[in-house]
This record gives structure tokens, C-alpha cells and sequence, in this order.
């Protein structure tokens, strides 16, 4: 028993690097919420209840713009899709764990978690791998969710004339440079923003949906000719 | 929205988003990810966060201008440059918002 604190506690110690992202990235969300017109409990909440910020400011986007709430619902489920690589990734790792000890982690499961779990385990695998997984989550998930009630606080201060809504776009475009590894990712991107320029004036923004699944077709399409290059 | 179907909302895709992240945890041992949606899925935030981006700059108050007078765009290129060298949410927040608001004042 011991022994499994001291791997949560390395967990733990494993996320500290990168807790100055998960700060400001939390108190953006908040205040986005709240300059989109949520009350600060809505806006804390919002991320209590979901926590997962990149799918939190699309709907946010999505709602300032008046968007069906299908829509807001799908966008955050296909940008969450990523999330099914991590599962299937640590599954291994969390088969034998009991649901009643596993499901909190899970439900707090974030990028930088998995991130700072399987950077350790292909360095040195932990003894307890589960418990070093949960450490990081759960420092993780503290942190996002102080700041998200402090964020939610600061976001009244900041009146509505100062355009904030243009930190949307911006938080989008850091985040997808640092999903653009390979060239069949930039051409996934080009074909995304593309088509959904082009199908602005669908109903709904309807458009977003068809342009986020025809990127990643021509994402795969893109993957599959350097492929053939290479091998011929 | 009224107050209940805001958190509806947040309810909905809190759920989905959980189903997401139990998925391959809970098939283990029952169902393999098959290759092809594993390729797929490398593509989702690249394809996503590009078309939530491109609309923002190019339509700033709902129709589409791609001229100097956009200052959406003109700050989102210099944030964009930001967001490309240091994938960091903040500083690209940080050079892009100052760039919008200096842009606002000329």
C-alpha cells in the first residue's frame, strides 16, 4: 500500500513541469465562458462538468455565434475523438484496477496526463504504472479546476467591448500548430479550414462538421500517397 | 439558451466525452482499435481546430473579407505566427489580442 502512494506521489511529481500551461489555459476558459455571457457558476461549472478545454472553448465559439446545439454537441464529441488513443493506449495499464479506483481518473483523463504518463513509461516504467497515471491525473485535474473558479472570478472584471471573443480563434490556431506534426497533417488542416470557409453559409454551421470530417479524410488520403511514394 | 439547456449541454457532452475516454479501457481484452480509425484519429485536431480558425478570421462580423480593413485576420496572422513557433495558448493570446487592440486604435 505504501509502495502505491509513493507511485501516485511520483505521478504526482511527474506533472508538476507542466502544470504553468494547465493555469492559464484553465483561466482562459473561464473567462471566455463569461464573455460569451455564462455566470461565473455556469463557467466554472462548465469545466467541472467537462473538463476538457479545447471541446469547452468550441462550443463557447460555437455559442456566441447562435449555433444549433447539435452542433455544439458533435463539434466537442469529435474533437474529444482523440481521446480514444489515449484510452486504448493506457488500457493496458489499467486492466486490472478496480472501476471504483480507475473511473474518477478516467473521467479526468486530459492531454497532458497522458502525455506525462507515457513519456515516463518509455523512459522507466514505474512500478505501479495505474498509480503513476492517476498521481499525474489528479494533479492535473486539481489544478485545471482551482483555476477554473479563479478564472470565473476574474472573467466579470473584463468588460464585453474588449473583443475578447478573438481569443477563440487564437487558442485554436496554438493548439492545432501543435497538432500539425507531418505533412499529411498540414494537408488534413488546409482541407478542414478550407472547406469549412467555403460551407460558412450552411444552416446550423452545419459546414464545421463536414469540413472537420473531410479534413481528416484527405488527411488519411494524403498519408496513404506519401506512403506509396515512398515505397515505389 | 435558458440556464437548464446550457447545462444540458455541458451534461451531454460531458457524457460523450467520458464514453470517449473509457472506450478503449473498458474494450480491452475484447475489441482491438482497428488501424484505420487509429490513422483517422491522428487527423481530428488538426482538421477541427483549422476549420473552427479559418471561418473566425475570414467572416469577422458574419461576412467574408479578406482585405487590409479585416483586423481579425491581420491580428490572427501575426498570432498565427506566434501559435506556429511556440505552439504556447498563452503568448499567442497574449501577441494576438495586444495586435487586435493596437489595430483597433489606428
Amino acid at each position: 500500500m505504501k509502495e502505491e502512494f509513493q507511485g501516485f506521489f511520483a505521478g504526482a511529481r511527474g506533472a508538476l513541469p507542466i502544470l504553468p500551461g494547465v493555469v492559464p489555459f484553465a483561466l482562459i476558459c473561464s473567462v471566455s465562458a463569461i464573455g460569451v455571457g455564462l455566470n461565473p457558476v455556469q463557467a466554472a461549472g462548465m469545466s467541472f462538468v467537462m473538463f476538457a478545454g479545447a471541446s469547452q472553448l468550441a462550443i463557447l465559439q460555437l455559442l456566441s455565434q447562435g449555433a444549433h446545439w447539435t452542433v455544439m454537441l458533435f463539434s466537442a464529441w469529435i474533437i474529444n475523438l482523440r481521446f480514444t488513443m489515449y484510452s486504448a493506449a493506457l488500457a493496458p495499464y489499467l486492466k486490472d484496477e478496480p472501476n471504483r479506483r480507475r473511473l474518477p481518473f478516467i473521467y479526468v483523463l486530459s492531454d497532458q496526463a497522458f502525455g506525462v504518463s507515457m513519456a515516463q513509461f518509455s523512459t522507466e516504467m514505474p512500478k505501479y504504472p495505474a498509480m503513476y497515471f492517476y498521481g499525474a491525473a489528479g494533479t492535473i485535474a486539481a489544478t485545471w479546476l482551482v483555476s477554473a473558479i479563479v478564472g470565473a472570478a476574474l472573467g466579470t472584471l473584463i468588460p464585453p467591448s474588449w473583443g475578447f471573443e478573438f481569443a477563440f480563434p487564437l487558442s485554436f490556431m496554438a493548439l492545432m500548430f501543435a497538432a500539425i506534426k507531418d505533412k499529411p497533417a498540414v494537408v488534413a488542416a488546409v482541407v478542414g479550414g478550407g472547406v469549412a470557409v467555403l460551407t460558412k453559409g450552411f444552416p446550423y454551421n452545419l459546414g464545421l462538421i463536414l469540413a472537420a470530417i473531410l479534413g481528416i479524410v484527405a488527411g488519411m488520403l494524403a498519408e496513404n500517397y506519401a506512403e506509396r511514394k515512398a515505397a515505389s | 439558451m435558458t440556464g437548464l439547456s446550457i447545462w444540458l449541454l455541458f451534461i451531454g457532452a460531458a457524457a460523450g466525452t467520458f464514453a470517449l475516454r473509457y472506450s478503449f479501457i473498458y474494450l480491452f481484452g475484447k475489441f482491438d482499435i482497428p488501424e484505420w480509425l487509429q490513422r483517422a484519429l491522428r487527423f481530428v485536431p488538426a482538421s477541427v481546430l483549422a476549420a473552427l480558425v479559418f471561418p473566425a478570421l475570414l467572416y469577422p462580423n458574419g461576412t467574408f473579407d479578406f482585405s487590409l480593413n479585416n483586423i481579425h485576420l491581420l491580428a490572427g496572422i501575426g498570432g498565427g505566427l506566434v501559435a506556429w513557433k511556440t505552439k504556447n495558448v498563452l503568448w499567442t493570446i497574449i501577441v494576438g489580442m495586444s495586435l487586435f487592440w493596437a489595430l483597433q486604435l489606428l
